[in-house]
């Protein structure tokens, strides 16, 4: 058993909005390097369990820690600063400025320059931020106005975004929705390889399974707010909750029902 | 306590007025987001054409059916003005419409006056209610009686309308979200027009409604508008209970505010308004904003610095400029140095609302506090000029800093109305507090030392800080700061994803725009050797709102352009016509039409056309979608 703390651990994470328990009682964790997929049915809790990781919401009850240290309420930009990178499920990115640009206001802020009235921002680590966006294969696009991109190299530039302070915990909700199959391979597969390179952590969630199935190096089930099942691909693949939860109960699984699931 | 009674009765009256108008803002804002400057002017209409209907048409039909009829008429006149002009602009950026609806309240403050001439009319008693009824020895006017009966029932008539017909749930939903009304197969078009109508019809029956408490005159838009804003705000835009509410409340607080605290009655409202939308951001009864759909494929030209050879060119531009004494009489020089000022004034408003996405309706505050700044130093401190120069804009950067803490806390229409609300107090202590500004008097006598006495002189003073100031913003807009600002106004979820304290970016860019507005109140106060309330008043804000948005918001040389052509056209018109405001009017509604770009937009949209007619660009390129909002 290693002593070291792990780069995220959550504990008991609870949060319910009127009587409705979104997330119950979540814990796990995430070791440096290690690709976690978080997930489950549509209203499981993932957003909500999503947005508690970076302060985007606070939990009512519940700890966070980052290497060992409690960042549970702390504010977005305070969880960035200790290298917590995040992408969105709706792209956010700054629709009037160019790709580049872009990237250089999340170098601007690593760097602590927000407040530099009088220097050059379009010179400011340009190399820097042509390198992140030949990491993502964006090279190509750094003059292009961020706004005339198609939504797969959004994703793309938010994960160059991302990258900007070096993070050591990757957030990524939904990395590959609306993607084209090719598209969200691809992304994955740099996603996976830039994680390994840098040895960062990263824990997303997503819909598609042939995506979760074939990235993950672990997967966490959730379901009604409640953790179910956690894992390898295959462990969780023949868990028969975790079937039960994404088939249906009572159905005995076989060619006709897969059929009429994955629909 | 009798008189008490009366005076609650007289506030309630001024109430159903107040309230005809501000619902009908508020439902014509809450489907079109147009923020309708013109409310005050289809008020005034409504006033005028029932004035003269009721005038013609006899007995208790004749002037009834005259206040109704006067009101559809001015409905019809709002129909033609939605389907001819609005309906061109409701992609145009935000806040052009608001340029638009200006440029008609200045058409229309001039075609009142031809037409109806520029005297009070005293209008005739409504029949039936002419009398009063005795209160404990106090007077209550009938009509007063029948105006606090009709509020309510009209609040019940559009409560009725809104709930149990079909097109009153259409509204409802289109306010909520007319994507995806729009989406549901309704056709907007006429929902924008018909929404447009109601509103615009009850803004008239608000205005026909008054005339037999008040006199019609050809200013009562401007006084109705703000007060119509707040009424809004207070109550939270969209909410017709809201807007009733607070019309009771903001009628209330004048009619008791000149007893009780008659030093400041005028700020009471405004007072009011801001620590509503402290604590209470979005109104009363308002609803938070929900974030306005981006549709992903609208684009704006991403901002460059010059290039050398636009730089050679500024500069070539300046060098003519700074010849202008060389054979230009007093005169023009003097009007040069006002241009020159100006643009000042208008760099500063772009920096904020331009490049920080937030658009301040009283900018003039820190203007003017600049001006107060300088007549404080030289009149009473007794301080050389260039000290003063140095300092006077300290008291607009102060101002800034207090105000513009509590105004970035809110952002759209809020931000807008809170800094309204602000540069009001501002103006009212101004106008108020007597021993110290001299209120409506100003302060007199502020000549510049020997060194800048002289026409030309001045001017050149004006035209280096001017260009000093220009270079200086332009430069910030891309800093690292301009960088961080532009981040803030695209996305506030993504910057804080990426460390960023928006609030304190806005806040700082508040700031510095505060205190280059107090540099060009500063150079203001001496061109003209005087201060008064009105450097810090409404009408000066919104002048410098319309050069940024002449000149494109779009753009980042804009402002400069936007009040070198608005300043000037001004200056020309007024000395040239009678009808100035005609004209202006007209010219802004035109421009706004035909470039809804703004000059600078346009002028770029032309050179990017041929830029792009020599290579066939690439089919990316070619078409960024300019349908979404």
């Amino acid at each position: 058993m290693n002593v070291a703390p792990p780069l995220l651990a959550v504990e008991g994470l609870t949060k319910s909005y009127g009587g409705i328990h979104a997330v119950r009682g979540v814990s796990f964790s995430l070791r440096a390097g290690e690709i976690l997929a978080l997930i489950g049915p549509n209203g499981a809790g993932k957003s909500t369990c999503f947005d508690m990781l970076n302060g985007q919401n606070i939990p009512d009850s519940g700890h966070v820690r980052l290497f060992g240290e409690e960042i549970t309420g702390r504010k977005p930009r305070e969880v960035w600063r200790l290298g917590v990178g995040r992408t969105f499920q709706i792209t956010a990115t700054f629709a009037t400025m160019t790709v580049r640009e872009n990237v250089q206001v999340a170098l601007i802020s690593h760097g602590k320059q927000l407040f530099n009235l009088f220097g050059s921002a379009p010179k400011f680590d340009r190399g820097e931020a042509g390198r992140l966006l030949e990491l993502v294969g964006m090279g190509g696009y750094a003059d292009r106005p961020c706004g005339e991109l198609a939504y797969g190299d959004l994703k793309r530039l938010e994960l160059a975004v991302a990258l900007a302070n070096q993070p050591k915990l990757l957030l990524m909700d939904e990395p590959t929705a609306g993607m084209a199959p090719r598209e969200r391979v691809d992304l994955m597969r740099l996603t996976a390889s830039i994680a390994r390179e840098k040895s960062i952590g990263v824990l997303f969630t997503e819909h598609d399974m042939d995506v979760v199935f074939e990235h993950a190096d672990r997967i966490i089930v959730l379901n009604r707010g409640t953790l179910i099942a956690e894992g390898t691909p295959a462990e969780v693949r023949g868990n028969p909750q975790v079937q039960a939860v994404y088939l249906g109960e009572g159905l005995v699984y076989d060619a006709r029902h897969r059929e009429g699931a994955s629909a | 306590m009798a008189f008490y009674v009366v005076q609650f009765l007289t506030g309630l009256a001024s109430a159903a007025s107040l309230f005809l108008v501000a619902s009908g803002l508020s439902i014509i804002f809450g489907v079109t987001r147009i923020v309708n400057f013109a409310h005050g002017a289809f008020y005034m209409i409504g006033a005028y054409i029932a004035f003269s209907l009721t005038e013609r048409l006899s007995g208790a039909f004749g002037f009834w059916g005259g206040i109704l009829l006067a009101a559809l008429a001015v409905a019809v006149i709002g129909v033609i003005v939605e389907m001819v002009l609005l309906r061109r602009i409701y992609h145009a950026p935000e806040l052009f419409q608001l340029l638009a609806t200006f440029g008609l309240t200045l058409m229309v403050e001039d075609l009142v006056v031809l037409i109806w001439g520029p005297d009070d009319l005293v209008g005739r008693r409504a029949p039936g209610f002419r009398g009063a009824i005795d209160f404990f020895g106090q007077n209550v006017p009938t009509y007063d009686l029948f105006l606090i009966v009709l509020g309510p029932v009209v609040l019940g008539i559009l409560w009725l309308l809104f709930q149990r017909t079909r097109w009153g749930v259409l509204v409802r939903a289109a306010t909520q979200d007319r994507d995806m009304v729009a989406a549901l197969g309704v056709n907007q078009k006429w929902l924008f027009t018909s929404v447009f109508a109601v509103g615009v019809f009850l803004a008239a029956l608000g205005g026909a409604l008054q005339i037999p408490r008040d006199a019609v005159h050809h200013a009562m838009d401007l006084r109705i508008i703000v007060e119509v804003f707040v009424v809004v705000v207070i109550g939270g835009l969209g909410s017709i209970v809201g807007a009733f509410v607070a019309a009771v409340l903001v009628s209330e607080l004048n009619a008791f505010g000149i007893l009780i605290f008659p030093k400041i009655s005028i700020i009471l409202v405004f007072l009011v308004m801001a620590v509503v939308l402290i604590v209470r951001p979005w109104g009363l009864f308002g609803k938070p904003e929900a974030a306005a759909r981006k549709t992903p494929g609208l684009t704006v030209n991403p901002w460059r610095p010059l290039t050398s050879n636009e730089r050679l060119m500024a500069l070539a531009a300046l060098v003519v400029a700074a010849t202008l004494p060389l054979f230009a009489g007093n005169y023009l020089l003097t009007v040069g140095s006002e241009i020159a000022i100006f643009v000042i004034f208008a760099v500063s408003l772009h920096f904020l609302m331009s490049v920080g996405g937030l658009a301040s309706f009283g900018h003039a505050a820190y203007f003017g506090l600049g001006a107060y700044g300088i007549a404080f130093l030289a009149k009473m401190a007794g301080l050389p000029m260039i000290v003063c120069l140095l300092l006077g804009p300290l008291l607009g950067c102060m101002g800034a800093a207090v105000f513009g803490f509590f105004a970035v806390q809110l952002s759209g229409v809020y931000f807008a109305m809170l800094t309204l609300a602000f540069a009001q107090i501002v103006w009212s202590i101004a106008f108020q507090w007597v021993e110290v500004t001299g209120g409506d008097n100003g302060i007199l006598g502020l000549w510049p030392s020997s060194w800048a006495a002289s026409p030309s002189h001045f001017y050149w003073l004006a035209l280096g800080v001017a260009a000093l100031v220009t270079v200086a913003l332009r430069a910030m807009v891309f800093s690292p700061f301009g960088y961080a600002l532009r981040a803030t106004r695209d996305s506030l979820l993504r910057s804080e994803a990426i460390g960023i304290d928006a609030k304190r970016i806005q806040w700082t860019a508040f700031v510095i725009a505060g205190t280059t507005a107090g540099i060009g109140g500063a150079l203001f106060a001496y061109l003209k050797g005087s201060v008064f309330p009105d450097n810090l008043g409404i009408s000066l804000s919104v002048d410098a709102l319309v050069m940024v948005l002449l000149g494109g918001v779009e753009t980042v040389s804009g402002a400069v352009i936007g009040a070198i052509v608005y300043k000037a056209l001004n200056i020309w018109l007024v000395s040239q016509t009678d009808l100035s405001k005609l004209v202006l009017g007209g010219f802004i509604v035109l421009i706004v039409v035909v470039f809804p770009k703004g000059i600078v937009g346009m002028l770029e949209m032309l050179a990017q056309r041929r830029r792009k007619a020599s290579p066939p660009g690439s089919p990316l390129l070619a078409k960024p979608i300019e349908s979404a909002e």
